[in-house]
């Protein structure tokens, strides 16, 4: 009996410290801005319904973005998105699956903002590229926020901005991401 | 051994997709859009909605005969146009008016979809759409002697339009039409007239596709009198604008007009070039 209740014990404990290494959001925020210098309206967009996944023992983080889910000021520029250059039906997932490379010098545990580097690979149009990031995780209440500013060149993922629009269209998406994540119960 | 085994399977935890940890594996109900790259196929209703809160301002333009030669351009020298201002209620709500030089004909349409093609949690293999419109003569009566009545300035049109987007590729779409028509100029013509439409479309490229447009008409057609309209072209995507350029033997560009009024053939090459020019206008800004 006592080794059951200590098996018990055990298994309970286990679970717990497990929920408290990963911390995960599906209403992350991820903004793009693809405005070319002297373009007369604003091409970018929101996502609000990003997935963000972090293994905090580990280091890894992992995001999933529907491309359909980036909303536009202009329903046509959201059209255009989707049918033209990401296309959303083929590909409707973009994915990024990384490390913290300095994941050691956060402490999960002690409330504060640390800087970050994020290392990994993006697929997105069906091509997957290395994506370096630098940003920062800040740890409040329990919660982790992640954020980043990184840029993304179309050509690299095979996404074409033809000529007509190019005084509009920028040839490379300034992405954020703004992430607070909580931790992930099973 | 214990050891071991336990030490794999934390291996093999870490390697797991973190994203599956959250995955509710539910893939989501969501609607089929751009079937067709406009909200007409060519001179018919396309089972394709405006976004709500965007208005399409249109201009139509149908040409003189191709074969009056060149000594008329190609029928370039004449033109029929008609202006039109749709907008986008809802998801699956539209409403549009517009205005032809034919007959000086005021037109408007509510158009709506009780079921939309969908994929995913419950979905539906294919959209059905409803239109109602009617259309105004506004011209002098040709009589003013006579007792005119204002009714006879009318007619109506419903149509039922069942359309599947087959793949990006291929869109087809089947359109039941009646149009009532308050007046006809022949006695021996019918008030209501039943015809059935084809439309479809086959994407050549992401900004190009290749159109058609036939509405067989069932009764009240008389040969060399009327015709079954068929309209064939091309869709072009220019950034903000969509250009539908073709060939139609039909000057009407309401339903009206080009089910019971389409007086040229195919047969003799009778038959026009014509554009309709799509801009989108956002007028409510999405909120987000």
């Amino acid at each position: 009996m006592k080794k059951i209740l200590l098996l018990i014990g055990v298994i309970t404990l286990a679970a717990v410290t497990n929920a408290q290494d990963k911390y995960f959001t599906k209403t992350g925020k991820i903004t793009f801005d693809a405005t070319a210098p002297k373009s007369p309206e604003n091409i970018d967009a929101v996502n609000k319904n990003s997935t963000c996944v972090l293994d905090a023992k580990s280091g890894e983080i992992q995001f999933s973005v529907l491309m359909k889910g980036f909303e536009f000021d202009r329903a046509l520029m959201m059209e255009h998105f989707n049918e033209n250059y990401v296309e959303s039906d083929k590909f409707p997932k973009t994915v990024f699956k990384g490390q913290v490379v300095n994941n050691e010098s956060i402490n999960y545990s002690k409330e504060g903002t640390y800087p970050a580097k994020v290392k990994g690979k993006l697929t997105m149009h069906g091509e997957t590229k290395d994506l370096d990031a630098d940003g920062k995780l800040i740890v409040k209440a329990g919660r982790v926020t992640v954020s980043a500013d990184f840029a993304v060149v179309f050509a690299e993922y095979k996404i074409t901005i033809p000529q007509l629009v190019a005084d509009k269209v920028s040839k490379t998406a300034k992405i954020s991401v703004d992430c607070s994540l909580e931790p992930l119960k099973k | 051994m214990l050891i071991l085994c336990l030490c794999s399977q934390t291996v093999r935890a870490q390697e797991k997709d973190l994203l599956d940890l959250v995955d509710d594996g539910k893939p989501k109900k969501e609607i089929v859009k751009n079937a067709f790259k406009s909200i007409r196929v060519i001179n018919g209703h396309s089972m394709e909605f405006l976004a709500p809160g965007t208005m399409d301002f249109r201009i139509l333009h149908r040409f003189g005969q191709l074969n009056q030669g060149s000594k008329n351009f190609f029928g370039l020298d004449q033109a029929s146009m008609r202006l039109g201002f749709d907008f986008g209620v809802l998801q699956n709500l539209m409403v549009g008016v517009g205005r032809s030089t034919f007959k000086k004909e005021i037109d408007a349409y509510v158009k709506y979809a009780p079921i939309r093609q969908s994929t995913g949690y419950r979905s539906f293999p294919f959209t059905v759409a409803f239109v109602g419109g009617m259309t105004m003569n506004t011209m002098d009566f040709p009589d003013p002697t006579a007792k005119n009545y204002f009714s006879s300035r009318l007619a109506y049109y419903g149509q039922a339009i069942i359309g599947r987007k087959f793949s990006e590729g291929l869109s087809l779409q089947l359109a039941p039409t009646l149009v009532h028509n308050n007046l006809v100029p022949l006695s021996t013509q019918p008030n209501d007239v039943y015809a059935l439409g084809f439309g479809g479309r086959i994407k050549a490229s992401k900004r190009m596709a290749f159109t058609w447009d036939y509405f067989y008409v069932a009764n009240g057609i008389e040969k060399g009198v009327n015709y079954n309209p068929l309209s064939v072209g091309v869709d072009i995507e220019t950034g903000g604008h969509v250009f539908q350029l073709h060939v139609s033997n039909a000057t009407g560009m309401n339903e009206r007009a080009f089910i019971t009024e389409t007086t040229s053939s195919w047969e003799k090459i009778d038959i026009r070039f014509g554009f309709n020019l799509s801009r989108i206008f956002q007028i409510k800004k999405h909120k987000r």
